[in-house]
């Protein structure tokens, strides 16, 4: 095993998404003022990277699409016991859908190859579209699993993977390189002690444009997006609101009188 | 001129199909009906013709059959080599999968070898005047919707989330099918299958419960949880469950509702210590009488609900059983 990567995005801090706001004229959000972290599922990913290589030896390392403003998100990473990590950062990236997105991680990982593997988190909080790790696979011509539940991995025997389907699970034997993304039962992240935690703070990290990756405006941004944005809106849904009071009792009866309205009982 | 297509992928593991193919058939006929186009489904597996009537009679005008021994296990890369080499030839307008973990695998994949559009978790779809397809796409932990549309580029591919659309079902609907045949080229790369467990869900489906009975953090423990399995065996209804009961064993990963869970659509939703996050919200809004019970009056989820009752969950469902039970004339449980 050489080399594992490992894509993290930092993604606004869920704790202050009521702070979200839509600016009314461009329709897109606002996020200024609220604070990036590291999107959770992708701690499994990194962990599960971390176990590999603990287990027989290999570089990983971090692949970030983000403003550079985001840098300590990937520090927190790094703290966790990455060997180093990319940042994609340039305006030309901006307004990219999961086509472009995956256009320009697959194209950074090119220029990182070779590889073994990649692991991702299933979904991301912000976009939730789980899209991006099937297409940077596809686009890079590899084999890839999502949902993984549990992986398995002692050389020489083969990389096992637990795959959640609907219902139950299915276990599968692959080969390198390939793409995998975790979801959160895969394994409990670790944490960093403080002394990783501050020599993370001195590491570098590597920013790459699109001067390095090279491609067309044709493939990244707005103009490269299969999908545009019609229309965003805050969603608002108007409700009876009605409060019942009362004793137990008497709360409990007018409960029953609005369910036996909808014929239920 | 031939008509426009829209196709749904119609999901099947076992010979079992997915209900949610069935709803998207529903509101491919909605759509169609407007459009004037045809609707057809797509099916793979390696013996899944007898599945062709039902597919008809929920919508389909056309049913595409592919069937291949290397079909009958779901697996990435022939399923994405088989609907590649389809949508080549015949030009869909529209392609739609459920949003299901077979899904969200496959639809990505396949957008990206056919360079084009894809919109994710799409909770409703409808033409705009351009006759492009619209697609509400909720993020943000479904605090905000985005409407996607892909203008220049076919098809226009979706995942749509179960439990939104309504199934149209008719006996007696005629359509035709159409074997595609698979030849020896097709690509059987990829992870092979070791072993399928495929555990049923304990507990009723969430998705096709009229009555959900749902609990949150609030709900403490085990004990309180037997009450709102309780109220729902009284209505005859499921329990959904918030991320924290889930973390903490109360409920199984089956049983969420939200963002990382399910969609449902009941008659009647009863949230129980539930704080009411825009995560879980956006997998319930759609039920049609919501009641919120908690004993923190500010809780959010009361600003979503129809009925809003604060107090201690363990002092109100007691006489409510109670009084269910007397309604019901059924008798008390031993």
């Amino acid at each position: 095993m050489e080399k594992i990567i490992v894509c993290i995005k930092p993604v606004p801090d869920p704790l202050a998404w009521d702070r979200l706001a839509m600016d009314p004229v461009t329709k897109t959000l606002i996020r200024e003022g609220i604070p990036s972290v590291i999107n959770p599922l992708d701690k499994q990913a990194l962990e599960a990277a971390l176990e590999i290589k603990d287990a027989c030896g290999a570089e990983v390392v971090l692949l970030a699409m983000a403003p550079v403003s985001t840098r300590p998100v990937l520090r927190q990473a790094l703290a966790m016991g990455a060997d180093r990590a990319v940042l994609l950062s340039d305006h030309w990236f901006a307004g990219s859908d999961t086509l472009a997105t995956s256009r320009i991680l697959a194209t950074a990982i090119e220029r990182l190859a070779p590889f073994d593997l990649i692991c991702c988190g299933n979904f991301t909080l912000d976009g939730s579209t789980a899209q991006v790790p099937s297409q940077v696979a596809e686009l890079l011509g590899i084999p890839n699993i999502m949902h993984v539940s549990a992986m398995e991995f002692r050389p020489p025997g083969p990389l096992l993977v637990t795959q959640k389907i609907e219902p139950g699970l299915v276990i599968l034997e692959a080969e390198f390189p390939l793409l995998l993304s975790f979801t959160k039962e895969a394994n409990k992240p670790r944490y960093s002690s403080f002394l990783e935690i501050l020599a993370a703070e001195t590491r570098e990290i590597a920013v790459w444009t699109n001067a390095y990756l090279q491609l067309g405006a044709g493939l990244i941004g707005l103009g490269g997006s299969p999908t545009q944005m019609a229309d965003l809106l805050i969603r608002r849904k108007v409700r009876q609101g009605l409060r019942l009071e009362g004793s137990p009792e008497e709360i409990a009866r007018l409960l029953a009188d609005k369910i036996s309205q909808l014929g239920i009982v | 001129m031939e008509k426009s297509q829209i196709w749904v992928f119609m999901e099947q593991r076992g010979g079992v199909l997915h209900e949610v193919g069935l709803e998207l058939l529903g509101k491919a006929r909605d759509l169609a009906e407007v459009s004037g186009s045809a609707v057809a489904a797509i099916i793979l597996g390696a013996e899944v013709a007898p599945l062709t009537d039902r597919i008809i009679n929920h919508g389909a005008d056309l049913v595409l059959v592919a069937e291949h021994p290397a079909l009958e296990t779901y697996r990435l890369l022939p399923y994405t080599d088989v609907l590649t080499r389809a949508c080549r030839e015949h030009h869909p307008s529209v392609l739609l999968f459920g949003a299901t973990r077979m899904g969200v695998e496959l639809a990505p994949r396949l957008a990206a070898r056919l360079k084009t559009g894809l919109s994710a978790h799409c909770i409703d779809l409808q033409w705009d005047a351009n006759g492009n397809l619209l697609q509400m796409v909720p993020g943000w932990g479904g605090g905000v919707v985005a409407t996607i549309r892909c203008p220049e580029h076919r098809p226009q591919m979706a995942t749509v989330m179960p439990g939104v659309m309504q199934k149209c079902e008719s006996s007696g609907r005629s359509g035709r099918v159409i074997t595609w045949t698979v030849g020896d080229d097709l690509d059987v790369s990829g992870p092979k299958v070791l072993e399928i467990c495929r555990e049923e869900p304990k507990t009723r489906a969430l998705e096709t419960a009229e009555v959900v009975i749902a609990g949150g953090w609030g709900i403490g423990g085990p004990e309180g949880w037997k009450l709102l399995e309780e109220l729902a065996g009284l209505l005859g209804g499921a329990v959904g469950a918030t991320r924290p009961p889930v973390d903490e064993g109360w409920a199984s990963e089956e049983q969420m509702i939200g963002q990382s869970g399910k969609t449902i659509r009941p008659r009647l939703y009863i949230g129980v210590g539930i704080s009411g996050m825009s995560h879980h919200v956006v997998g319930m809004d759609g039920s049609e009488l919501v009641v919120a019970i908690n004993s923190d009056p500010k809780a959010p989820l009361f600003e979503v609900a129809d009925i809003c009752i604060t107090g201690d969950f363990r002092e109100i469902l007691p006489p409510l059983l109670e009084e269910l039970r007397r309604r019901l004339g059924a008798k008390q449980p031993h």
